[in-house]
């Protein structure tokens, strides 16, 4: 987003501006410099690899999430509801609540991976449609309905698995979450498809235009002839729909579905976004950021990993990057705008 | 009259003086070499286009920004505020178009907000406080009950809070910017009437506007600025107000005569495209004091340029609002073309062919952070996507370098962000929108608010040859001279009804405001 008023004063402004369009891919870098200086051996293909497929579901929702934070709102309840759609998937993935807890591995009872992924996305994006009912219809803020969601879909995950995992899936399912095509895992495979297509349709669509629209200024986008409503709902169907994604992925890779599963990871999802440099006030930011902000948490936390830092310290250092990404975001914005 | 009196009296101790101040911004340079002074007891009017340097000169003389060059003299001593918080205790208080008062607190507690009186204990005396704030407010004519709550006042009441707050502060400068913009037309002259009051009790007021009449009326002298420049300054002669043609040449540069240029002869010949009967609204619930319509009848005819005339709370605004589907219909009927539509929201009735440009561009029309391109064509997403729901780009941009030549809209490029552009450029980016869509009725809502006096002139020249394509204009303004320059055809509204109707070349700024303010028991104060 270039927002010089002048033409003329040109040449000095384009390192600021550079700044300004790249900032969280060169921190991006700086990181994966440093943390290499450290550990050389943190750049191998390996690591590298292990890093995406890490990043790979909460990376998926966040692709999700950027559409939701694009229309300046939120949603909270992504965490509870991979857990909720990964629960669904397991149940129709075994053929039933009845298999809780066998461990055995053998197909045959259930309904295959094909319909356990169906399930688990429409479960999702159902569970967005209803949120953004809620939202439009009722005018309730984003915030509230989906801190509902997260303690009411928690709740049905429990409910249905009685609190247990449910575990052991057929090869077929598994291999989305550790087979490799070449050396690229699965995950990452999803992930970037998924990256893609979120990117193309934000940035070609006419539907990518209406969402951004709707979050610069819905009023507008309201005088403007657009169905604001639908355009609301969506994008929380899209943020479900990509838990579901998540949540199948996941159960796949852990070959088994815990209710548990999931906790905290809406602040891990919303921090990939706004690192990212997608405005939480709606109308700015990119997939493309999304990715960057994902992978920066990513090899923030391999790193430290990597040289042994405790992970209570992590915690520490990630919310500190956090904010300093958006105020140095900030601060360039600032600087562009005068 | 009072006002000539007061202009008369030799008020002429200085107070405050601006000597040569300069200020540069990233390599442009905003204020170059201004000098003024302010005297006691006067009023001082500012003026200038958008763009002009008002602001920045507004911002140095309340501490916001020190100035690149140049000095200010307060007092008969170098003044050099580091912040507002020094200005304000120096005695110079500046009252902002948006308002500073803390909406949830009550009148009283926001007048002593920071200092509130207390007793022995280091409580809050809440009975003095509000005592002394009736007394305070009762200085600039409000009655209300200082336990009032801020967010319940109108607009003009918050002002006169501010005000009387500034009061308390023991000010000697006040600054208004823009004061009059939010008010009706009786609040404006109450607040010219307290100005005329605090001038006489030793107050110095520099009064910002764009509104001329009321500049005209009030000021004793004037400062007018042009592209960062002195353009010169402005006495009363014999006691007589400032003459506004005289003001407009300062402005713009040149005389006031090229401006609002437009023949009446125009002939009008189209079929009638919209019609409206017995149009009401219901009352919203959650806005008791929003205007209903009582029962319009309209008709608008292709070709046309249907001038609406009315005062702030006529319905001017929610009769526009109910044709283009934004807000429910509670009764009556709408034909487009002879075919009756009852369009449901603003995206069926642009599907009809109907646009709208609404009163409050910030709000309402732009998308301030996104690019131009996206402000430009997001109502005809459309016309610019394939079958399958791609973005037609290169048409798109066509589409805007076309309208940008046709409009000569000035800007850098379609990925500007729209907040970049001035606001004739921006209200001229909002007209474009709709000329993509080809619309059969375009309804205009103050076009020119907050556009500069000379791209004002531009977009009234847009208007005309939208409608000479044929397109039906219904031009909602509350500035009758443009109302009078531009329109084919007149209609004044009160108290949503359509109270008189008048061909443009029989009407006169007299008539049309005898018309929207009939009742004489209130609002013609002049």
């Amino acid at each position: 987003m270039s927002s010089t008023v002048e033409p003329g004063g040109r040449s000095g402004v384009n390192i600021t501006r550079l700044l300004v369009n790249f900032g969280p891919l060169i921190f991006l870098a700086a990181l994966v410099v440093i943390f290499t200086v450290m550990k050389p051996s943190f750049i191998d293909p390996i690591n590298i690899f292990n890093i995406l497929r890490q990043i790979s579901i909460t990376g998926l929702i966040a692709l999700g999430m950027t559409f939701v934070i694009l229309t300046a709102g939120i949603d909270l309840s992504v965490g509870s509801l991979l857990a909720l759609c990964g629960m669904v998937a397991a149940v129709v993935a075994k053929g039933g609540t009845a298999n809780t807890l066998s461990l055995s591995a053998a197909g045959g009872t259930g309904y295959g991976w094909f319909a356990a992924l169906l399930a688990a996305v429409a479960v999702g994006a159902l569970a967005g449609f209803i949120q953004g009912q809620a939202i439009t219809r009722l005018r309730v803020p984003p915030f509230v309905v989906t801190l509902g969601g997260l303690t009411i879909f928690r709740g049905l995950t429990l409910t249905i698995s009685n609190g247990g995992p449910i575990s052991g899936f057929d090869a077929s399912m598994r291999w989305f979450g550790n087979g490799l095509v070449g050396p690229v895992p699965v995950p990452v495979i999803i992930f970037a498809i998924a990256a893609i297509l979120c990117h193309v349709v934000l940035r070609y669509t006419r539907y990518g235009r209406a969402v951004y629209a709707v979050g610069g200024n819905a009023e507008a986008a309201r005088l403007s002839g657009l169905r604001v409503d639908r355009i609301l709902i969506s994008v929380y169907v899209i943020v479900g729909f990509f838990a579901g994604l998540a949540a199948f992925v996941l159960s796949a890779r852990l070959n088994s579905s815990e209710a548990v599963a999931g906790m905290g990871y809406e602040l891990t999802v919303i921090s990939a976004v706004v690192i990212g440099g997608t405005s939480l006030f709606g109308g700015i930011g990119s997939v493309g950021g999304t990715v960057v902000g994902a992978a920066l948490i990513g090899v923030l936390q391999n790193g430290l990993q990597f040289n042994n830092v405790s992970s209570y310290t992590q915690s520490i250092v990630i919310g500190l990057i956090l904010i300093l990404a958006v105020a140095f975001d900030r601060f360039l914005k600032s600087r562009v705008r005068r | 009259m009072s006002l000539a009196q007061a202009a008369a009296q030799p008020a002429d101790e200085v107070l405050l003086t601006v000597e040569g101040v300069t200020k540069h911004f990233a390599g442009v340079t905003a204020l170059s070499d201004v000098s003024l002074d302010v005297r006691r007891g006067e009023v001082l009017g500012l003026l200038g286009e958008n763009g002009a340097g008002k602001s920045t000169l507004l911002k140095i003389l309340s501490g916001v920004q020190p100035p690149s060059s140049g000095r200010i003299v307060y007092h008969g001593a170098e003044f050099r505020p580091s912040s507002p918080e020094e200005a304000k205790r120096a005695g110079i208080v500046t009252i902002y178009q948006e308002l500073s008062l803390i909406p949830t607190l009550t009148v009283a507690e926001n007048i002593f907000i920071g200092r509130a009186p207390t007793g022995p204990l280091g409580l809050v005396n809440w009975k003095k406080m509000i005592d002394a704030s009736r007394q305070i407010i009762g200085r600039v004519g409000l009655s209300i009950d200082p336990r009032t709550p801020v967010s319940v006042l109108s607009v003009a009441e918050q002002q006169l809070v501010e005000i009387a707050r500034a009061l308390s502060l023991e000010s000697r400068l006040i600054i208004m910017d823009e004061p009059t913009s939010a008010l009706t037309e009786a609040e404006v002259q109450r607040l010219l009437s307290i100005m005329d009051r605090l001038r006489k009790d030793g107050v110095a007021i520099m009064f910002v506007t764009h509104r001329l009449e009321e500049a005209s009326f009030i000021c004793d002298r004037m400062t007018v600025l042009r592209d960062g420049r002195l353009a010169g300054h402005l006495d009363r002669e014999n006691g007589e107000p400032i003459q506004i043609p005289k003001i407009i040449e300062r402005m713009v540069g040149r005389a006031a005569s090229e401006l609002y240029a437009r023949p009446h002869d125009r002939e009008v010949s189209g079929e009638t495209r919209l019609s409206v009967r017995g149009l009401r609204t219901v009352r919203d619930p959650e806005a008791p004091h929003a205007i209903v319509l009582e029962g319009v009848d309209l008709d608008l005819r292709a070709g046309e340029i249907l001038g609406v005339a009315g005062l702030v709370g006529s319905g001017r605004t929610e009769l526009a609002r109910a044709i283009f589907g934004a807000d429910r219909i509670a009764a009556g009927t709408i034909t487009l073309d002879g075919r009756p539509i009852a369009p449901a929201s603003p995206a069926d009735a642009i599907a009809l062919g109907i646009g709208l440009v609404p009163e409050d561009r910030k709000q309402q029309a732009i998308f301030a952070a996104l690019g131009i391109l996206t402000n430009f064509s997001v109502a005809a997403l459309g016309r610019f996507s394939n079958g399958f729901g791609f973005m037609a780009e290169r048409r798109e941009r066509e589409a805007l370098s076309e309208y940008r030549k046709m409009l000569s809209i000035r800007m850098a490029s379609p990925e500007q962000a729209m907040e970049g552009l001035s606001g004739g450029n921006q209200q001229k980016v909002v007209l474009a929108r709709w000329l993509a869509r080809d619309p059969k009725v375009l309804i205009v809502d103050e076009p020119t608010r907050g556009v500069d006096v000379g791209a004002k002139a531009e977009v009234h020249q847009i208007l005309v040859q939208l409608a000479e394509r044929g397109i039906a204009i219904m031009m909602i303004s509350s500035e009758l001279p443009e109302v009078l320059a531009v329109s084919d055809r007149i209609v004044t509204m009160r108290r949503g009804r359509i109270t008189g109707e008048m061909p443009a070349v029989e009407a006169t700024e007299e008539k049309l405001m005898e018309l929207m303010a009939l009742d004489r028991r209130e609002g013609r104060a002049q």
